[in-house]
């Protein structure tokens, strides 16, 4: 794997390569310990472990819900990049969560997110949260995605000072 | 130590493990709190430009509604999430970020909060939140 951070927008390689190495690139993915688990067309699987330190509830260890705000949203993107036949880059527009019941502790939280529908400009993406199976939803999530998000800005864009 | 129930909740929050992986300070000025997240590597979610992770973003403000509603319904307990619908309005620059909240409606069940995080300037938010949860009252009537 190639350490250039744009590598991951190369098309031909393995997709399931491609956006693990995506996630090798996000140091906030990383820092979660997530995982892509599976990948098809326009649809990803993945997982983030249970850790202490993610903990929203000390009461009962139940993990916090940015925790899977964060999964859900880094999954979505990606479910967004595997519909696409030239990958680029996407950021959410918006990202509405609804909470069925709260993770198990100690279990890890998996997911299955689905872009439904990729257009030239958005791309709309559902995804469900679970610890045992997808009929038994932690989360629901509803996301919309820009697509090419990068398009026209330069790396390091946000280092500089500018008017929004 | 003569400490109110809404300073003892605003220094609960910086003990939660999940706000310490962020990193989140807690500020009360009356019965209003402001959170600060400040700028770390770990939130980073895309190197290129960089810019901070959504969802880390996302987590600041349901945190920050959570424990506003916790202050403004008087309870010591933080409230179970319902649903939460965040707007990312502009990409989080590597910089320390801020958010308030606003307490909308304490309904019997539900309560409705608001929430806004910025960084530089107060008047360009870069994510609003709107939320569900439970009114910490009624938590147990529900399960």
């Amino acid at each position: 794997m190639s350490d250039d951070p744009t590598s991951y927008a190369s098309p031909g390689d393995d997709p399931l390569q491609r956006v693990r190495a995506m996630i090798q690139f996000t140091p906030q993915a990383k820092a979660l310990g997530m995982e892509v688990t599976k990948i098809e067309t326009a649809r990803v699987w993945g997982l983030v472990p249970y850790r202490e330190e993610f903990v929203g509830d000390p009461e009962t260890g139940v993990i916090a819900g940015g925790v899977i705000t964060t999964f859900l949203d880094t999954l979505c993107g990606t479910a967004a990049v595997a519909a696409m036949e030239h990958p680029t880059t996407v950021a959410t527009i918006d990202l509405r969560i609804d909470y069925m019941r709260p993770a198990t502790p100690q279990k890890s939280v998996l997911a299955e997110a689905h872009c439904y529908k990729l257009g030239r400009s958005v791309a709309f993406v559902r995804a469900v949260a679970y610890d045992d199976t997808p009929d038994n939803p932690i989360a629901h999530v509803a996301a919309a995605f820009m697509v090419n998000s990068n398009n026209g800005r330069k790396f390091g864009a946000n280092l500089r000072t500018k008017k929004s | 130590m003569s400490e109110t129930p809404q300073q003892r909740v605003a220094a609960a929050i910086e003990r939660v493990p999940y706000a310490r992986f962020l990193g989140i300070r807690a500020e009360l000025k009356g019965d209003e709190l402001t959170l600060i997240m400040p700028f770390s590597q770990h939130l980073i979610g895309n190197p290129l430009l960089p810019a901070l992770h959504g969802g880390v973003v996302g987590a600041l403000l349901e945190v920050t509604a959570l424990t506003q509603l916790a202050i403004a319904s008087k309870s010591e307990r933080f409230p179970k999430t319902v649903d939460i619908g965040i707007d990312y309005l502009r990409s989080g620059r590597p910089v320390d970020t801020y958010a308030r909240a606003k307490v909308v409606k304490i309904g019997r069940r539900i309560a409705n909060v608001q929430a806004e995080a910025w960084q530089g300037e107060r008047t360009q938010p870069i994510a609003t939140l709107h939320g569900h949860f439970m009114t910490p009252e009624t938590e147990d009537a529900t399960a």
